[in-house]
């Protein structure tokens, strides 16, 4: 049995071989007019062509599987029998070329995956008493301490024991902009150390890190087989051996052993069980490439059909975290107060604080005699200048007195669910900075865009105050907006659009929400590639960019319009066989060559869908953004 | 019980699978067996008393496939 691996191994040259031998033989016949050599080479051919399939058919046959090549095996020596050399050389040859063809482009659909599994790390540094060690990423076991050095790769889900740096974690969470981390915080495997260096004690290795589980869930996502895959393939297993059967007694009864070995190469299955597969792979292939995980076939011939999408507001409508929305200035320069304020917030942790960092501009400062005021502020000078941050109890504490156009602002600022920063310098108020958690601005366009695609009912549900909640509904689009609500009341109100009768998608932050993302027809997990939403959903999107929503919608009924023109494809392909067969127009050799020609052209047709995608440039990003504002 | 995670040599034709299924199922002492046919991944759990991942990997190679790593985990 050893011959099977080599012949295997060196197919190319076996399939180079027949293809010579059949060329050979037919110059031997019309040009030099030798009808032995004709018979003797394509005798030749068919058996080179013949060893490899019939080895196959045994080798599955021997664990109780008739497979295709059985067919083919049988074919091949009932035409050998029958003197039909040249006929059952041309039907190995083409046999061998397109199961090669076959794998070439089935690589292409699966080169997706392929790219993440490279992504994960594969050697790690130990740090051992004796010294640094680098080993393979096997033999990293919990609890081991591992050096990450610049421009290094996490191997392992762990806490930093020592050191700190910048940690690029966009392959995990999405996040492209890189976070500094220090001692005691939480680094994932497949991230990348931007610059400093860390000391990571391993929690999680391999394929249990959360990277672990995404290559994980990618893989088995491109065998999950939908209802109708599964039916495809239980015919599939009885067809078989049906076809032999029939090619049987069709030879028993019309002794015609030339039309039964026809029935059994036209009776191969091809076209049809491998059409929805390919697709299946090419579609979940192209999601992943973009971040966007769809979790099989039968996920996406569900969310095909969604019609009713309920959003969770925090962290997928907005972003999740308070931005600065709005600054009225007073004083001269907007810009160096801000940058003056940043540089004072970044001595705290305060969340707004992190905020004003994030929006003023970086100007290099010195802030000294900082002092906390507690429940009110900050006092510090920078470059000299004495600044007060804080709110207006702080403002009265240091007798800033507001004007009335002032109170105004701040009044109209705090009634639209904004938190209040104020900022002055000696007496004089300069700045009241407005903060809040935003509608992403990619929102109200993906909404739009959803509609186009067959959403006919755009839901918010949320346990924010009503208020809030209509604000953003008006804003982004929405057809209801329901507030003041616990998780288990929105899994309630999913149940009550699934009994009208919808089939309902809920989008969520994963974590939270997993009630809902369980109860609803699709759950879908935005910007967060944590294990809990990678488990509990049927689609993750681990960039938290809402357009990521519409691009998976549009790949869905793009993968599943794809399975259905394969299934056609394939069907075609047996009525055109059929009638062949039937007006007399077909035999083995050419039934063998449509049979190929059928499984690469439903390959190639799944192969559109790794197409590259168009990306929106950064212009019409920043456009969309100043609409907003 | 052990559970082993082989990594195949791309498979391309839906029968392999049915092969592969098959013949490490019939071996004594294993409980499960799932192969990933897109990731080319066989995954199985066993009975380390009655057989091992060598046995599997032989088993499956016999069939003409090959195998180009195994990793072994307790369970």
């Amino acid at each position: 049995m050893k011959l099977l691996p080599q012949l295997q191994k060196h197919r190319q040259t076996l399939i180079v071989v027949v293809g010579s031998l059949i060329v050979l033989a037919t110059i031997g016949q019309y040009g030099l007019r030798w009808q032995a050599g004709y018979q003797i080479l394509m005798l030749v051919a068919s058996l080179i062509g013949f060893l490899p399939i019939g080895l196959q058919a045994w080798s599955a046959l021997r664990v109780k599987v008739i497979s295709i090549d059985l067919l083919v095996s049988v074919a091949v020596i009932g035409a050998v029998m029958i003197g039909e050399n040249n006929e059952s050389a041309i039907v190995t040859f083409l046999f061998l070329l397109g199961a090669f063809l076959e794998q070439k482009t089935m690589e292409k659909t699966r080169s997706a995956i392929g790219t993440l599994t490279q992504m994960a790390p594969a050697q790690a540094i130990l740090i051992t008493e004796s010294g640094h060690q680098t080993i393979d990423i096997d033999d990293v076991d919990p609890g081991d301490v591992m050096l990450v050095k610049t421009g290094g790769q996490v191997p392992v889900d762990g806490h930093i024991v020592k050191g700190s740096g910048y940690v690029n974690e966009a392959s995990i969470t999405g996040e492209a902009k890189p976070m500094h981390k220090g001692v005691g915080e939480q680094v994932f495997a497949g991230a990348i150390l931007d610059n400093g260096t860390l000391e990571v004690a391993a929690e999680k290795v391999g394929e249990d890190t959360t990277f672990g589980k995404i290559i994980e869930l990618v893989e088995e996502a491109q065998d999950a087989k939908s209802s109708v895959e599964r039916l495809i393939d239980k015919f599939a297993t009885y067809y078989t051996p049906i076809v032999l059967v029939i090619a049987l007694i069709v030879g028993l009864m019309s002794r015609d052993v030339r039309l039964a070995i026809t029935i059994l190469v036209l009776g191969c299955p091809g076209a049809l069980v491998i059409g929805v597969p390919v697709a299946n792979v090419a579609g979940v292939g192209q999601g992943a490439k973009q971040g966007i995980l769809l979790k099989g076939g039968e996920v996406m011939a569900t969310f095909k059909h969604v019609d009713t999408f309920v959003f969770d507001k925090t962290g997928t409508l907005t972003y999740g975290r308070p931005k600065v929305a709005s600054v009225k200035t007073y004083g001269q320069d907007e810009a160096t107060m801000l940058a003056a304020v940043a540089n004072i917030e970044r001595e705290s942790d305060h969340p707004l604080g992190q905020a004003i960092i994030a929006y003023a501009p970086a100007v290099k400062q010195t802030v000294t005699d900082t002092q906390v005021i507690q429940g009110k502020g900050v006092v510090a000078n920078v470059d000299a200048v004495p600044y007060l941050v804080g709110n207006s109890a702080l403002m009265r504490q240091f007798g800033v007195a507001l004007n009335q156009s002032q109170q105004y602002d701040l009044k109209a600022l705090q009634d639209t669910g904004h938190s209040v920063v104020l900022v002055a310098t000696g007496a004089q108020l300069q700045l009241i900075i407005g903060i809040k958690d935003q509608l992403r601005p990619e929102v109200p366009e993906s909404l739009r865009q959803l509609r186009q695609m067959g959403a006919q009912q755009l839901i918010m549900l949320t346990g924010d105050n009503q208020v809030t909640a209509d604000q953003i509904g008006l804003a982004a689009g929405l057809d209801t907006v329901q507030g003041d609500l616990l998780p288990e009341a929105k899994a309630d109100y999913v149940r009550q659009l699934q009994a009208q009768g919808h089939v309902v998608a809920f989008v969520g932050d994963g974590i939270n929400d997993s009630p809902s993302i369980a109860r609803a027809d699709i759950g879908i997990a935005m910007g967060s590639g944590t294990d809990v939403a990678v488990e509990t959903s049927d689609v993750v999107l681990i960039q938290s960019n809402f357009r990521q929503l519409v691009v998976a919608f549009g790949l869905t009924k793009k993968t599943v319009a794809n399975m259905q023109e394969n299934i056609g494809l394939a069907l075609a392909t047996v009525a055109l066989l059929f009638v062949g067969l039937v007006l007399g127009q077909v035999n083995m050799g050419s039934g063998m060559f449509v049979h190929e020609v059928s499984i690469l052209l439903v390959t190639v047709n799944a192969l559109r869908l790794l197409a590259p995608k168009q990306k929106l440039d950064d212009r019409q990003l920043q456009v969309a953004d100043r609409q907003l504002d | 019980m052990e559970k082993a995670i082989l990594q195949l040599g791309a498979l391309t034709c839906p029968s392999c699978m049915q092969k592969i299924e098959h013949a490490v199922a019939n071996q004594a002492g294993v409980n499960s067996v799932k192969v990933l046919f897109n990731a080319s991944k066989v995954k199985t759990e066993y009975d380390d008393q009655l057989t091992s991942a060598d046995t599997l990997k032989t088993a499956i190679e016999q069939l003409g496939y090959d195998v180009q790593n195994v990793k072994v985990k307790a369970i």
